[in-house]
């Protein structure tokens, strides 16, 4: 598998960065698409179909239903320049009652047009379980945009867990468009890690969450000078008795972060949580935490909980009186500060994110 | 032969100067018990004797070992061998308490296997991967910070209220542990170990027979004596009660 991937001329250093194995025996599928084109992608699983969306509309007509179904064509200009016909993007579903825990990686590779544009689409069917890494990065020294629609459809009692890493570059500006839809005593993951400069991310996934269904939303991000960042995740909790948990951690070392959240309390018996954390690295820099919480019934129990500061002097002290210098104390809680703990998240994704955090610590410290 | 000499130490928290003029001498293998009102600058003096940076020496000397370490940083001081048990520790998110622990023996140079058969002593090992403090009830922080400080195996070992807010199955646990800390079960010439404690209480006394009590008022040492002796004054008189006495005493020694 891993010749194969030589011959398509991606940086692989760049891929590994973004969780990208290369390794069949590692995962249940792949798809890597350069610029608009699906070099490649098989499934090694027989509950999981792996495919190029282009290649996926013809084979399935009722694709098409899915097709902007819970975004809109008209949202934005982004959202209108990716309704073209050259559009590509991966189509990954896990058939009704499967269980695929070894992960489905997919990777979107900008390499050397100006724009790429994207439509993903992920279908999680009645009763599976699927398991998806998406890394999402660009060839060195390019220059351009990354245009990515995607709509996740996590159906009755099905649960998805999504773990996406980006790694750009201070020339690339991405504008992903997101929305999830889950319904029925589904559940979703959501994990997004960005710790790479960028000249600027923007985007606001919304997931629409149905009665007795959840949506969780981690995400670590860090800003490095000359990054703008503005990331943000919005539920809806339309169903009785469903939930929604947001959590981010951000750091600024010298970037531009805007963390946005937003809850829709839109059914009874909803509980939905915000909770966004901040660490200024250094004197320059901004975070701007926006947490928002809607309620439209009385009995709903929506909460949020924002804080941004400096590492706390007297942690520095604690550990140094642990035996850490200074420095050592500062990267421990940095590295700790990064670290969230993702129930329901196989080990391999665990890992990947937890390499990920390793490989970005010596820009940060 | 002394491990701390403290000449006329005077420190400031902010702009309040809470110490003055403090001395105080301890030998190798003795243990000092120092009492004290709230406020009194307990706890201050053995935040200067660590090295917190919020507590700035104005005046006086730290001598450990003979090697002056008023300017050390903290994780020097610990390297040499102080080592301190908070009353009030920090919770760090996302540090868990395993991690703490492995710096800890990386200081006492202890392996792994150590780690888990102390941990398993302090009744601590289903805490070990939480984050350190994060949700620990009041037993919980004080075993967690003894365990730490067995595996930094300091020579001079502080205390902050080891025995406050802990319930009595804890006092005992956490009494037995100190009394090994500071090998007070080994005869006189044997023990390497120095130790200070600072208790409301007094509990601990029933666990740990220290050598020496002091009373800490109004930021200076007053009252050094026998660590029973000034309990009870403390007890029937009250500090106010016990250093009036104590300055009559010294009156009529002069």
């Amino acid at each position: 598998m891993s010749e194969e991937y030589g011959e398509l001329g991606v940086d692989k250093e760049r891929l590994k960065e973004v969780g990208i194995e290369l390794d069949s025996s590692r995962r249940s599928g792949t798809f890597l698409l350069e610029d608009q084109d699906a070099k490649t992608f098989a499934s090694f699983f027989e509950g999981v179909e792996v495919m190029s969306i282009k290649q996926a509309m013809e084979k399935y007509d009722w694709l098409k239903d899915y097709f902007w179904k819970i975004l809109r064509r008209d949202q934005d200009e982004f959202t209108k320049m990716a309704d073209t016909e050259e559009v590509n993007g991966y189509f990954i579903r896990s058939l009704p009652g499967a269980k695929v825990e070894i992960p489905v990686e997919a990777c979107l590779y900008l390499k050397k047009v100006g724009k790429q544009r994207v439509h993903n689409i992920v279908i999680a069917e009645e009763g599976s379980e699927l398991n998806i890494i998406s890394g999402c990065t660009s060839h060195p020294g390019v220059a351009g945009m990354h245009i990515g629609i995607s709509e996740f459809f996590v159906k009755k009692n099905a649960k998805l867990s999504f773990t996406m890493i980006h790694s750009w570059d201070t020339t690339i500006e991405v504008r992903p468009r997101t929305a999830i839809k889950v319904e029925e005593g589904g559940s979703f993951i959501s994990n997004y890690i960005l710790l790479n400069p960028v000249k600027l991310v923007q985007t606001y996934p919304t997931a629409y969450v149905e009665k007795d269904a959840t949506a969780i939303f981690n995400s670590v991000i860090v800003a490095l000078e000359g990054s703008v960042i503005d990331s943000g995740t919005r539920a809806v909790l339309m169903g009785e008795n469903s939930r929604a948990e947001i959590i981010s951690r951000t750091i600024s070392k010298g970037g531009k972060i805007i963390a946005r959240g937003h809850i829709v309390g839109d059914a009874p018996e909803v509980k939905g949580h915000l909770e966004c954390k901040g660490l200024m690295l250094s004197e320059n820099g901004l975070i701007d935490a926006i947490p928002e919480l809607e309620a439209r019934y009385p009995n709903v129990e929506l909460s949020h909980e924002a804080a941004i500061g400096k590492i706390a002097e007297e942690e520095i002290f604690y550990l140094m009186s642990r035996g850490l210098s200074r420095d050592e104390a500062v990267s421990a809680i940095v590295r700790g500060f990064m670290e969230i703990e993702i129930k329901g998240l196989p080990e391999a994704l665990q890992e990947a994110i937890r390499r990920t955090i390793e490989m970005a610590e010596k820009d940060l410290l | 032969m002394g491990v701390l000499r403290v000449v006329n130490l005077g420190v400031k928290v902010g702009e309040r100067k809470v110490l003055k003029n403090v001395n105080l001498f301890i030998k190798e293998g003795e243990t000092f018990v120092l009492f004290g009102p709230n406020g009194s600058g307990k706890s201050t003096l053995l935040n200067a004797l660590i090295g917190n940076p919020s507590y700035k020496v104005t005046s006086g000397r730290i001598l450990f070992k003979k090697i002056d370490v008023t300017n050390l940083p903290t994780n020097e001081r610990v390297k040499l061998g102080i080592g301190i048990a908070f009353q009030n520790p920090p919770k760090i998110s996302g540090v868990k308490l395993i991690d703490v622990l492995r710096y800890c023996a990386r200081v006492g140079g202890y392996s792994e296997d150590k780690i888990m058969e102390l941990a398993e002593a302090m009744k601590m090992t289903d805490h070990l991967y939480r984050e350190i403090n994060v949700g620990f009830s009041g037993g919980e922080v004080k075993r967690s910070e003894l365990l730490q400080l067995m595996l930094m195996n300091p020579d001079l070992v502080l205390l902050d209220e080891p025995d406050s807010g802990v319930d009595l199955e804890n006092v005992a646990l956490i009494g037995d542990a100190i009394r090994k800390i500071l090998e007070r079960d080994k005869s006189e010439e044997e023990r390497t170990k120095s130790g200070i404690i600072i208790t409301h209480q007094g509990h601990i006394l029933d666990y740990v027979d220290a050598d020496y009590a002091a009373i800490l008022y109004n930021g200076r040492i007053a009252c050094i004596g026998e660590p029973e002796d000034i309990l009870n004054q403390i007890r029937n008189h009250g500090y106010e009660g016990c250093l009036v006495k104590c300055l009559r005493n010294m009156e009529n020694s002069e």
